[in-house]
């Protein structure tokens, strides 16, 4: 009869044992998750909608109204002279894009954030970059592309949707396979 | 005379209850720009940080940040409308508190399930000693 306040008195603990158990198994596997999840990395929640529009006071005069470009596929680079290495890598893949499409429906803009006139003049001459480029001064074109940093760059379609963005330098080739399909979608000419 | 004594101050207590309240609606409503500026910058993540807000951080984009939500306020844009336009820009994440809804809540809950827990926990051992120990 010893046995019976015994065995009552056990089992609470058992299920509190399992309960325990399961609970920092729960958390174990919340941790392992967010150790796969890269901190730096922040969703940008632009895709698919409606690209911004600005108006761009262009470094060689004049200005860009981004609604000129309706119709087009943009890609908007956001660039600083002073990051290193990224910016320097893509740029001349950047020219390479506009040299080899401009002529068939695609604008590269430029958005210089967060520099100086003369350092961004240098880099401009540096690469040879003849696509349009200009100043975002007080940054609120970049605040309105939600930018965090330098390089990062967006590509519109032809409707001015925001189809992708890339954070860090771009390649001839990652803009190539995005951007063939964008040019070949006839649907897309006709507002 | 008690009675009396007693009706006076119940007055004046009532009275300086009103004139504090006057008094703390009148700074809130009085509450310039840029205070205003300054709290929705502080609700906001600086995106160029580790863990600072929009208002305490010294980088350029948070300078920029702060000059636009100034400029959001001087065209009479309410807070939220402001708070949202980031929100629409850089998602929840710029959102130094996170919201209080759905799944979120767990963030602000589990906080407190952890210190109820614990607290059972303890009590429940320190019960379970001191009758051991009575026994």
């Amino acid at each position: 009869m010893a046995v019976a306040p015994n065995m009552r008195s056990s089992w609470p603990r058992v299920w509190a044992g399992i309960a325990g158990a399961a609970g920092a198994a729960v958390l174990l596997l919340v941790l392992v998750f967010g150790l796969h999840r890269d901190p730096g990395a922040i969703p940008s929640p632009l895709i698919g909608r409606q690209a911004p529009e600005f108006v761009l006071p262009l470094f060689d005069g004049g200005t860009l109204a981004t609604p000129a470009l309706r119709g087009r596929v943009v890609v908007v680079n956001f660039w600083a002279s002073w990051c290193v290495p990224a910016c320097y890598e893509e740029a001349p893949h950047l020219q390479r894009i506009w040299d080899r499409y401009r002529d068939r429906g695609l604008t590269v803009v430029g958005v210089n954030i967060q520099d100086q006139d003369r350092l961004a003049r240098d880099f401009i001459a540096r690469f040879g970059l003849t696509f349009p480029n200009g100043v975002d001064r007080l940054g609120t074109i970049s605040i309105d592309y939600g930018v965090y940093g330098v390089p990062e760059t967006f590509l519109v379609d032809r409707k001015g949707r925001i189809v992708h963005k890339y954070a860090g330098a771009v390649t001839e080739e990652m803009l190539v396979s995005e951007i063939e399909p964008l040019l070949a979608d006839a649907d897309g000419a006709s507002p | 005379m008690a009675h009396r004594h007693n009706d006076r101050a119940w007055r004046t207590g009532v009275a300086l209850l009103i004139a504090v309240t006057l008094l703390a609606a009148g700074i809130a409503a009085a509450k310039d720009p840029e205070a205003r500026a300054q709290a929705i910058a502080a609700q906001l993540r600086c995106p160029v940080c580790q863990n600072e807000s929009v208002a305490d951080s010294p980088s350029e984009l948070a300078a920029q940040m702060r000059t636009l939500i100034r400029a959001k306020v001087a065209a009479g844009e309410t807070d939220q409308q402001i708070v949202d336009y980031f929100v629409s820009k850089y998602g929840e994440w710029i959102l130094l508190e996170p919201p209080r809804r759905g799944p979120l809540w767990i963030v602000w809950l589990a906080p407190a399930v952890a210190l109820l827990g614990g607290a059972y926990l303890a009590l429940s051992y320190v019960f379970r000693t001191a009758r051991a120990s009575g026994r």
